[in-house]
This record gives C-alpha cells, sequence and structure tokens, in this order.
C-alpha cells in the first residue's frame, strides 16, 4: 500500500516537472530535482518495509526448508516434540496458542467494548479522557511487567480462588476439570486479555465516538433508552470496527511471548482443562531457539516461526481491512 | 432555499394555494388577546409556560408561553438562529440529551408537567415522538428500522411485528415502494423516502404528538409535496408541530402558526391570520421577505 501510493505519485510528479521544464527556459531545476530526489528517497524507504517483510518471509522459508520437507503439512499435527528423538510437530504448541488467545478474547472483548461504551456513551468528558489515558498506558507496560504480575499475583490469585471456584460452579465441563498449580493455560489466558484490553477498548472507544449523533438522537427521540440505543443502534453501526479491534488484539495475543512463557507452564501437551499447563508457539522458540542442536531442531523451530508469521500477517491484515472499511463506509455493512 | 420563498410576494398570496382550512381560519379574534387559545375552545395538547432555555451563557429560548391545541398543525417559522428547534427539543425533553442545556419554566402534556425530574423523558418521548431535517435511518434494513421502534415501544399487547411494521409503513406512504426491498439497507432509499422511512419510524411508536423540525427542507418539491399530503394524512388522528423555513409550507399545511425571532415568541394565531393580518411589525416584515 505505501508502495503503492509512493510510485503513483512520484510518476504523476515527473510528468508535472517535464510539463513545467518545458514552459521555459529559465529552468527552476534546482528545486525540481531537490524535490524529485526527496520523493525517491521517500520511496525508498517505503518500498523498504516491503523488501524486509518479503526478506523475513524468505528467510523464514529458506530456514524451515528443511523441517518443510522432512514433515510435509503433518508438521502442524503431530503432537510429539522429542528433540532428542529428532521428531517434531507442533500441533501442541498451536493448542496453546490458539487455547490462551481465546480465554483472552472471551475475558477481553466483553470488558474493552464494555470500557469503550463507557467513555463514550456515558462518562463526563473529563472523566472518560482520563480513563481512556490509562487504558492506553496499559499497552505501554513492557510485557516482561505483566509476567511478572502474573507469576506472582495473577497465579496464586487462580490457584487459590478463581480455579476453586470455577471448578466448584463449572467442574461439569472439561474446561475446568482438575485443580490448578497457578502456572497454567488459564492464567496464560487471563494475563494476555489484560494485554489485549487496551487494543480493544481504544479502538472501540474511536470506533464508537465516529457514530453519528443523528443516529444517537433519532433513537432516543423514539423514546428508547440509553441503553435501547447502544444495542440497537449504536453497536451495529460501529460492529465492522469492533470487528476489527477484535482481530487486531487476537493477533498481538498470538505473538505475545516473554509475559506467556512465564505464566502458561512450558509443558507440550494438548489438554482441556485450562487448569493444566501448557505451551505456545512463540514460547518454545523463545525458551529452546538458543540451544536448539542440529539443523533439522533449527529447522522445526523456524517453521514454527513462519506458521506464526503467516497467522498473525492474516489476522492483522484482516483487522486492518475491517477498521478500514468501518472509517470509509457508511455504517461498515455488508 | 427555495426559489418559490425568493419571490417574496405579498403575504397573502402564501394563502392562494394552501387552501384555506375553513375552521381553523374561522374568526377567533380572542387569539389576539395572547398566546393561549380562545376559551371554551378544545383544551390544548401540549402547553409551555415560560419555557427559558439556555446553552451555557447562550440564552436560546426567552419565556415562550405557547399552546399546541390537539389534532392540529401547529407551524413554527422565523429566521435561522431563533430558537424553533430548541423550542421544538424541549416539548420531549430532547434538550436532556444536550450537554450544557438548562430548560426552565414548564411544558405540559394532556394537563400533566412532563419537566419534573420525576418524569421519566422516555416514557414522554413514547408520547411525543420527533423527526429531524436530517433523515438518519439505522444502519439496519428498512425493515428493521421500524420493527426496532416497534419492540421499543411494545406497550400495546402483542400485535404482530411485521404487522406494524407494514403499518406504520402504509401510514407514511411508504409500503408500496418499498414492499419488495424490506431487506435492503435503510440507506440505500432516496432521500425523501429515507424521511419518510424516518415517519414511520416515528409512528410505528404511535405517538400523540409528532414533533417535525424542518422534514422537509432536504428535500426536492415532489418528495416535499409527498410528505405535506402526509401532514395533511395525519393530523386527522395526530397532532403535529411542524418548524419550516418555507411560508407556503406553512400556509399549506397548518391551522396555526407561531413566529419566533431572536428567541422570543412574537406572535402566534390562525395562519389565515398570521399571513393576512399579522398583529406586529415583525411578522409582516418576516412574512413579506423583508427581514434583515
Ligand atoms: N447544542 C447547542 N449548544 C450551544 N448552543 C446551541 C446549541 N443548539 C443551538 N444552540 C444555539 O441556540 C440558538 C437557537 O438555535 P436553534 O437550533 O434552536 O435555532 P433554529 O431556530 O432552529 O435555527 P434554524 O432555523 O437554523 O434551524 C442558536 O443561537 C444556536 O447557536
Ligand atoms: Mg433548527
Amino acid at each position: 500500500m505505501v508502495a503503492d501510493s509512493g510510485m503513483v505519485s512520484v510518476s504523476a510528479h515527473g510528468e508535472r516537472s517535464r510539463s513545467f521544464r518545458r514552459r521555459g527556459p529559465r529552468a527552476l531545476q534546482g528545486w525540481t530535482s531537490g524535490d524529485a530526489l526527496f520523493r525517491k528517497v521517500c520511496t525508498a524507504f517505503g518500498l523498504a518495509i516491503v523488501a524486509l517483510l518479503a526478506l523475513l518471509l524468505y528467510e523464514l522459508a529458506r530456514g524451515s526448508s528443511l523441517s518443510l520437507s522432512r514433515f510435509g503439512f503433518g508438521f502442524a499435527f503431530e503432537k510429539v516434540w522429542d528433540p532428542v528423538a529428532e521428531k517434531f510437530g507442533a500441533a501442541t504448541f498451536i493448542y496453546g496458542t490458539m487455547v490462551t488467545s481465546v480465554i483472552a478474547l472471551l475475558v477481553a472483548v466483553p470488558l474493552g467494548v464494555g470500557i469503550a461504551i463507557f467513555l463514550v456513551e456515558m462518562a463526563p468528558p473529563a472523566v472518560g479522557n482520563i480513563i481512556g489515558f490509562l487504558v492506553e498506558l496499559l499497552a505501554a507496560i513492557p510485557s516482561i511487567v505483566y509476567g511478572l504480575w502474573g507469576l506472582f499475583v495473577l497465579a496464586p490469585l487462580v490457584r487459590d480462588h478463581v480455579a476453586p471456584f470455577l471448578h466448584a460452579t463449572l467442574g461439569f465441563l472439561p474446561f475446568f476439570s482438575g485443580e490448578s498449580h497457578g502456572v497454567g493455560m488459564l492464567t496464560a489466558g487471563l494475563v494476555l486479555s489484560i494485554m489485549v484490553l487496551p487494543f480493544i477498548a481504544a479502538v472501540s472507544r474511536d470506533v464508537l465516538a465516529a457514530v453519528p449523533q443523528p443516529l444517537r438522537e433519532g433513537s432516543l427521540a423514539l423514546g428508547a433508552t440509553k441503553w435501547e440505543t447502544i444495542w440497537g443502534v449504536v453497536l451495529p453501526y460501529g460492529r465492522t470496527g469492533i470487528g476489527g479491534s477484535v482481530i487486531l488484539a487476537l493477533g498481538r495475543a498470538l505473538g505475545e511471548t516473554m509475559a506467556v512463557t512465564m505464566v502458561i507452564g512450558n509443558t507440550p501437551q494438548i489438554v482441556l482443562s485450562l487448569f493444566e499447563p501448557g505451551y505456545t508457539m512463540s514460547s518454545v522458540i523463545a525458551n529452546e531457539y538458543s540451544e536448539a542442536s542440529g539443523p533439522l531442531y533449527l529447522s522445526s523451530l523456524t517453521e514454527l516461526g513462519l506458521l506464526l508469521f503467516i497467522a498473525t500477517f492474516a489476522v492483522n491484515g484482516t483487522a486492518r481491512a475491517l477498521i478500514w472499511r468501518m472509517a470509509h463506509g457508511p455504517g461498515g455493512r455488508a | 432555499m427555495h426559489p418559490m420563498e425568493q419571490s417574496s410576494p405579498r403575504a397573502s398570496t402564501y394563502l392562494a394555494e394552501g387552501a384555506a382550512h375553513g375552521e381553523a381560519a374561522s374568526k377567533t379574534s380572542a387569539d389576539h388577546a395572547g398566546n393561549a387559545l380562545s376559551p371554551g375552545g378544545p383544551s390544548p395538547k401540549m402547553r409551555a409556560r415560560n419555557l427559558t432555555v439556555r446553552y451555557g451563557p447562550i440564552v436560546a429560548v426567552t419565556d415562550v408561553s405557547l399552546d399546541v391545541p390537539a389534532r392540529q398543525v401547529l407551524a413554527l417559522i422565523g429566521p435561522s438562529g431563533c430558537g424553533k428547534s430548541t423550542f421544538l427539543r424541549s416539548l420531549n425533553r430532547m434538550n436532556d440529551t444536550v450537554p450544557g442545556a438548562v430548560v426552565s419554566g414548564d411544558v405540559e402534556l394532556d394537563g400533566q408537567s412532563i419537566c419534573g425530574t420525576e418524569i421519566d423523558p422516555v416514557l414522554v418521548r413514547k408520547r411525543v415522538g420527533m423527526v429531524f431535517q436530517r433523515a438518519s435511518p439505522f444502519p439496519t434494513s428498512i425493515f428493521e428500522n421500524v420493527a426496532y421502534t416497534v419492540r421499543v415501544a411494545a406497550h400495546r399487547g402483542q400485535r404482530d411485528v411485521a404487522d406494524r411494521v407494514e403499518h406504520a409503513l402504509r401510514q407514511a406512504e411508504l409500503w408500496n415502494e418499498v414492499k419488495d426491498r424490506l431487506k435492503e439497507s435503510g440507506t440505500s432509499l432516496s432521500g425523501g423516502q429515507q424521511q419518510r422511512l424516518c415517519i414511520a419510524r416515528a409512528l410505528a411508536v404511535e405517538p400523540e404528538v409528532l414533533l417535525m423540525d424542518e422534514p422537509t427542507s432536504a428535500l426536492d418539491p415532489i418528495a416535499t409535496a409527498k410528505i405535506e399530503e402526509l401532514v395533511s394524512e395525519l393530523r386527522k388522528g395526530l397532532t403535529i408541530v411542524i418548524v419550516t423555513h418555507s411560508m407556503q409550507q406553512a400556509a399549506r399545511i397548518s391551522h396555526r402558526t407561531g413566529f419566533f425571532n431572536m428567541g422570543s415568541l412574537i406572535e402566534v394565531g390562525d395562519t389565515t391570520t398570521m399571513f393576512t393580518r399579522p398583529r406586529e411589525h415583525q411578522t409582516e416584515d418576516y412574512i413579506s421577505g423583508r427581514f434583515g
């Protein structure tokens, strides 16, 4: 996209400067050539991003070629990860990544959208600004801090209170069977949910703030309550943009490494109980990359990186497209 | 700007096209005594008493007392910024939604005050509906636009939603144009159709009073004529207050007309009287197009 627009304007400018030169002998060439140079440099920067991404993709693909040719598609479905026997499968890590991300979204979406509704529809402007600022601040906290907090505060809390409560009330579900030792997929998902909350809240807030006032007034004037107006008019109008914010958050949750690594327990297994430890794609890369012995081991880790790259790229692309459509199309309808 | 308005004809010519409303135009000379309806006449549907509305330091409406007669059309005219919309919005508590708006004085609906803190504005708005200048269909289908209000209203038993949607669309003279495309988006309609959709939406609540704030100012003459026809039809069962910048429109569809200037109600009376023998100089100047 960046490259596209850059190239278009360069050629447009090219036309313009040529016709300019034709007009008179007293050339103002110093200006145009300087401008053109500036443009070329900027375009180069823009193109560099694309090149960088392409290179990254290429390197990841090259690095994982050994694993790709050895395991093929089966890599994603194989559960065993045994460096000693040189058997590598990504299924447990994919499972861990998906489960923690889903937990994060299940918690963060209602919370984030609720915060956005509060900020836009209810809070007095001063309060809204302060809380909005605090929410955005959450996004700036380094993930190692979240990890420490998750390990020392949240994990004991989950072990002593959250997990027993869930087990007592929803224990008939396989997700809440057994008991928690603190670290595990549930704790990781909860830490993630707080980390992605600012994305959902901030983007949803902007989306809701963009809902035209006449729509709200039109609904209120019919005798609808504030709640009916929000639920029946404001949220439907903003649903595409809110969907975008959720997917943006998903992209972030998929790739988050440090905090998750600290609280998930790093055990490659596929179990339904969320109290159990697990392992994610990014965590295993972070933990094992430095000690990966042998080309196949390294290649398998690189392939995990490739999968993660493709997944987050696709997810973020979708999110951007949704938010863009929301901003540029009325109501963001299909 | 309506081209018609620029011709600034003598005031009485407005009435030439608005075939006079016999009953309404009858000589109620008592009107000249004040803004209240003539004693002995039907009691007003709504009544504003010493209504003042401020937006922070701006006083938008100053001490207005005005009766809204039942099952008639009251037109409000006046130059831009004189407080017509603000007055209209205080008749169904819509000024509550504007941060910083302060309303003093009183508004009554059927003799009961609607202004107290103990009054639920939501219930007021269910009885006093409103249509705005710019049609703003909800971002849903045509059907859903009206069904939404049917569900919001939901105060009269369990009649089928689809039936009530159809009824409201028929009332708004829109049914024949949209009955085959109910699933399409409300914003896919033309401007005039959107406005009628908004009217249908307001009617689906089955209000007793309908406030219309320049409902035709964004529409072409044909769409305008449709809405005016609709108003003439609706006034049989409904009390209507309509703000308009078109004096022809006021003359065509209203029984009574009120003239606002700089936040004050200058004069109100039978539309015929207003356009032929206005009491106030300002009124005459305004309706004959001699206004600064
Ligand atoms: N939300 C608001 N905040 C502050 N001032 C307002 C607000 N709405 C209206 N006003 C002011 O109140 C005054 C009356 O406005 P109002 O909209 O009632 O005029 P109007 O007669 O409806 O004008 P028009 O014919 O242009 O629609 C104006 O001076 C306007 O600037
Ligand atoms: Mg107005």
